[in-house]
């Protein structure tokens, strides 16, 4: 894992103790809210309904053992002990004191870890695929160069001030886990037909009120010209990107507005300008970053576990949590484990201080310390031995972890919504519990296959309704909330947009609305058909019928 | 007296620590939505709104605003479900926020609806 030179040490103590003399500024009066507000959002603190919410980066998904005993603390000792994992790879603390967050700021900084750029209009953490590093279909760790944006980005000044914010995503494996195609900038490493490798560089993608695909600007850039081309396309940006209008600032509508062939001419002249001698220097860094990630030093171990293989034919809840929440790593004996944070009825993506704990202590045994977040708000130990798998899903269980869901029905996304939210016009995670529990039972689940239920609790999008194959939007109709329905969204790299079915159901009704849509495919998909390929055939008739033709 | 009064209540973020606070009749700011004066008039409403803005310049509070209320018994109750979850704390964790301390306002046990 990258460790923090003196440079980034002092930068982000630095920031520590500027935003603790704010604070106090504030506190005391010298400093009004109005002017107050952009520097704590500066620093991930945000205001919502119950109290200051503290938004901390987790650089491209990654911590380290020692990081998530860190934040259990600070759970702990300053929050109502649990923290919520975000779709963009973050975590959140819901319940923060304005007079505590410069030391929250400082017990981070012990860990090299810190909320900048967390909010604001500027480049946003990077996230990547949950299973770089170690997933069997990768090229490249695409963590290196997750880092290397991020310390080109950080407090970048050309790029602080952007139209909008801006968020960059980076996939190193040819099937997209990362979602690529709805960020502003997507990143999805390749080969050429010589064996060279390099990035296709989309533009445009994101969710929101404007949901968007991305479109390739560039099929093959060389991988160590990355930095230049990105700065070509904020450049491009920042001169072009609106600036009247909050809704349409974000690069997507810019891309849109003006067509690809014309965004595409203007990055490539602007980077045509650009002085080329910097690429070494980018390799160099590259380099130098890259040796961080160094695989751990796996064992020489065997493809088949007996330990393993007899586990999971005498034990069958082991069996069923290996069919869902395991899988396959690059290296030889070893495996992905898939932590759910969806135990059903539960809420998708909190954790309590003793279960980060408890997955901190299993990293340290079975994974070299490594600890992942995904965007849907799961955690991962990327490098277990299949010989570990047994007494690793033991210990989950024991902790309440050990859900056999991934990937499943009941593994739904969804954000805070108007329980936590300030911007939220219904809730989710009621939605999601409803759901959750509908659909808890393990044979079902697996009959139904692979799906992905995503909940927003408003038109923002942070839990990816438009590209859940199914979608639920919660917004607000007179004073109460009501949910609209989308089909056939999609992250991966046949991404697409869900369409709205209909009209929108009350809270209490989205569950058997879901469970009608799910009954529905259940009925016409073809053997081995999975719900978005039958939903891809059929149309949304059928499902529109079984839904509203009754009423 | 069993009236229904209709009116605005001033809520507010006690500066220092986040905190959801009202605006009492003795002038100071309440944890609880039961202490919250009601305005039932629009210039009643707009001397309240003031008050917000004067604590928020003395550091007190922050993000001031009125909301829909009614009184009742009296015990006051926000309409609209947003300003009912912040009264009371999330709906999902009835073991956190106001509900769970006793501050929580009439609202019955629960929230309902999903």
């Amino acid at each position: 894992m990258y460790r923090y030179d003196e440079f980034d040490h002092q930068f982000v103590r630095e920031r520590t103790a500027q935003f603790a003399d704010q604070t106090g500024r504030r506190l005391r009066g010298e400093l009004t809210e109005d002017e107050f507000r952009p520097l704590r959002l500066m620093n991930g603190l945000y205001l919502q309904l119950h109290a200051y919410m503290l938004r901390i980066a987790i650089p491209y998904g990654t911590l380290s053992a020692r990081q998530m005993r860190q934040l259990a603390l600070i759970a702990r000792k300053w929050d109502k002990g649990y923290g919520h994992f975000t779709t963009r790879q973050n975590i959140q603390f819901n319940w923060i004191k304005l007079e505590d967050a410069p030391d929250i700021l400082a017990a981070l900084a012990d860990v090299e870890m810190h909320a900048i750029q967390t909010s604001g209009n500027c480049i946003r953490n990077v996230t990547t695929d949950h299973w770089a590093g170690a997933a069997a279909d990768e090229i490249a760790d695409p963590r290196p160069v997750g880092e290397l944006i991020r310390q080109w980005s950080s407090l970048h000044p050309e790029f602080s001030y952007l139209p909008r914010k801006f968020k960059i995503a980076v996939t190193g494996a040819p099937h997209d886990r990362a979602a690529v195609k709805t960020h502003d900038i997507g990143l999805r490493l390749q080969h050429n037909e010589h064996g060279e490798r390099g990035w296709e560089v989309l533009v445009g993608g994101g969710q929101g009120r404007t949901p968007a695909i991305a479109l390739t600007v560039r099929d093959f850039l060389p991988e160590n010209e990355l930095i230049a081309y990105l700065e070509a396309i904020m450049r491009v940006y920042n001169l072009y990107g609106r600036r009247d209008n909050k809704y349409k600032a974000r690069i997507k509508i810019l891309v849109h507005e003006i067509g690809p062939d014309k965004f595409r001419q203007e990055v490539e002249s602007e980077y045509a300008r650009r002085p080329k001698q910097e690429t070494q220097v980018e390799e160099r860094e590259l380099t130098r970053i890259a040796a961080y990630f160094s695989p751990p030093s796996f064992e020489k171990l065997s493809r088949w576990s007996v330990r393993f293989e007899e586990a999971r034919s005498t034990d069958k809840e082991f069996a069923k949590w290996v069919r869902t929440n395991v899988a396959a790593h690059r290296v030889d004996g070893y495996a992905i484990a898939n932590i759910s944070l969806k135990a059903p009825g539960e809420i998708p993506g909190d954790a309590s201080a003793e279960q980060m704990e408890t997955v901190a202590d299993l990293a340290d045994r079975h994974s070299f310390g490594e600890i992942r977040i995904s965007h849907a708000q799961n955690l991962v130990l990327p490098h277990v031995k299949r010989d570990d798998l047994y007494s690793l899903w033991q210990a989950l269980v024991k902790a309440g972890l050990g859900t056999a869901n991934y990937g499943l029905a009941s593994d739904i996304i969804a954000c805070p919504g108007l329980d936590y939210c300030a911007l939220a016009t219904a809730r989710s995670i009621p939605v999601a519990q409803s759901i959750s529990r509908k659909f808890a039972d393990y044979e079902r689940q697996q009959d139904i296959g692979p799906i992905k239920i995503n909940i927003s609790g408003c038109i923002n999008a942070c839990g990816h309704h438009h590209v859940g194959h199914i979608g639920i939007l919660g917004l607000d109709k007179k004073g109460e909330e009501y949910y609209q329905i989308t089909l056939g969204g999609a992250s991966t790299e046949d991404s697409s947009i869900g369409s709205i079915l209909g009209p929108g159901f009350a809270g209490a009704d989205v569950a058997s609305a879901i469970e009608k849509i799910v009954d529905t495919y259940l009925s016409l998909r073809k053997p081995g058909e999975e719900f978005l390929a039958a939903y891809r055939r059929v149309g949304a008739q059928p499902f529109k019928e079984a839904l509203y033709a009754a009423a | 007296m069993n009236s229904l009064e209709k009116g605005q209540a001033l809520t507010a973020n006690r500066l220092r620590d986040g905190e959801v606070v009202f605006y009492t009749h003795a002038g100071a700011w309440s944890e609880s939505i039961d202490d919250a004066v009601l305005a039932t008039e629009p210039l009643a409403a707009k001397a309240l709104e003031e008050r917000g803005k004067q604590d928020e310049e003395g550091t007190l509070v922050t993000g001031a605003y009125l909301f829909d209320a009614t009184r009742e018994n009296g015990r006051v109750k926000a309409v609209h479900i947003r300003e009912r979850i912040r009264t009371r704390g999330p709906s999902v964790r009835a073991d956190l926020g106001k509900q769970a301390e006793g501050k929580g306002g009439a609202f019955g046990p629960a929230l309902s609806g999903v």
